[in-house]
């Protein structure tokens, strides 16, 4: 447990609503382009970029991971990695050509 | 027999072991949703030209935005949540606890006005691919939040009384709460556009 006093707590407080205020008006931006009539390969990276600031703002303050330990952000490099992979597998199932 | 280091840190890993535990478990969260999403980029990718559905067209974009809100509040309401207990008070961390659990249950309820409009109109997860798929993974998320349901229910009634013998302890048990349903949260983040906006 972090020994954080209670200045501390009510300065975190005052950032949970400012991260508040940024997810809400992402959640109106994603939804703005997608009724902007773009082609799907521009609509599909414009709406994971956002998704990705919106993930990395509610794990960066909400789940505190820009002040942790390395331990944690071991284990997480170690997911990302093995999620990467997970991600690559559709691709070699486009590339195989075997009994093509 | 006394559970080890639920509040002191452990020397060799730097954290306590309730964080090391959750985020271990969150780590195998992802490796579930993203051998899903993985699914989701095959089928479509490997999907007849012109045969998958845009989201929109199936899925009612107001009520998911409206959804996302509401998921988004509750992430905020489950920090304050736990930020009311460093600062000691009790009665706020009974109002935001009470708020995100009631929030989690909005969702439900819209999803399952969701899912029944699909229903009435004989759109069944056997229908298409896309259906199967959205169904599925949008299932999956749903069982995650009436599991987040249950835990946040037990800390605001029953499992509060830990707050008055070793309230550090307790503490830990919402920051580990909170840390997995900011994860329920962050999924529903790529869930959102994924399904319903591409």
């Amino acid at each position: 447990m972090s020994v954080d006093s209670a200045e501390d707590i009510k300065k975190h407080v005052k950032v949970y609503i400012m991260v508040f205020v940024a997810l809400m008006v992402l959640t109106v931006v994603t939804v703005g382009v997608a009724y902007l009539t773009l082609t799907v390969p521009v609509a599909i990276t414009v709406a994971l970029i956002i998704a990705t600031i919106k993930s990395s703002l509610v794990a960066n303050y909400f789940m505190h991971l820009a002040a942790e330990k390395s331990a944690i952000y071991w284990t997480l490099l170690v997911t990302a990695a093995c999620f990467l992979v997970l991600m690559f597998v559709p691709l070699f199932a486009v590339l195989d050509s075997i009994g093509r | 027999m006394e559970i080890p280091y639920t509040v002191n840190t452990r020397a060799d890993t730097g954290v306590n072991n309730v964080k090391l535990g959750i985020w271990l478990f969150l780590a195998s969260e992802v490796m579930l949703f993203g051998g899903l999403f993985s699914s989701y980029v095959l089928l479509r990718v490997g999907a007849e030209p012109g045969t998958w559905p845009l989201g929109a067209e199936i899925l009612s974009i107001p009520l998911a935005t409206f959804n996302t809100v509401v998921l988004i509040t509750s992430s905020v309401t489950m920090v304050m949540a736990w930020a009311s207990l460093k600062l000691g008070d009790l009665g706020k961390y009974r109002l935001y606890m009470g708020s995100t659990v009631g929030l989690a249950l909005v969702f439900l309820v819209v999803k399952m006005f969701e899912y029944a409009d699909k229903f009435s109109h004989h759109l069944y997860p056997s229908e298409s691919t896309f259906l199967g798929i959205y169904f599925l993974i949008t299932g999956l998320h749903g069982l995650h939040i009436v599991g987040g349901i249950i835990v946040n229910s037990y800390f605001l009634v029953p499992g509060i009384k830990m707050w008055h013998t070793a309230p550090e302890r307790f503490t830990n048990r919402i920051e580990a709460a909170g840390l997995y349903w900011h994860f329920v949260d962050l999924v529903w983040i790529f869930l959102f556009p994924v399904l319903y906006l591409l």
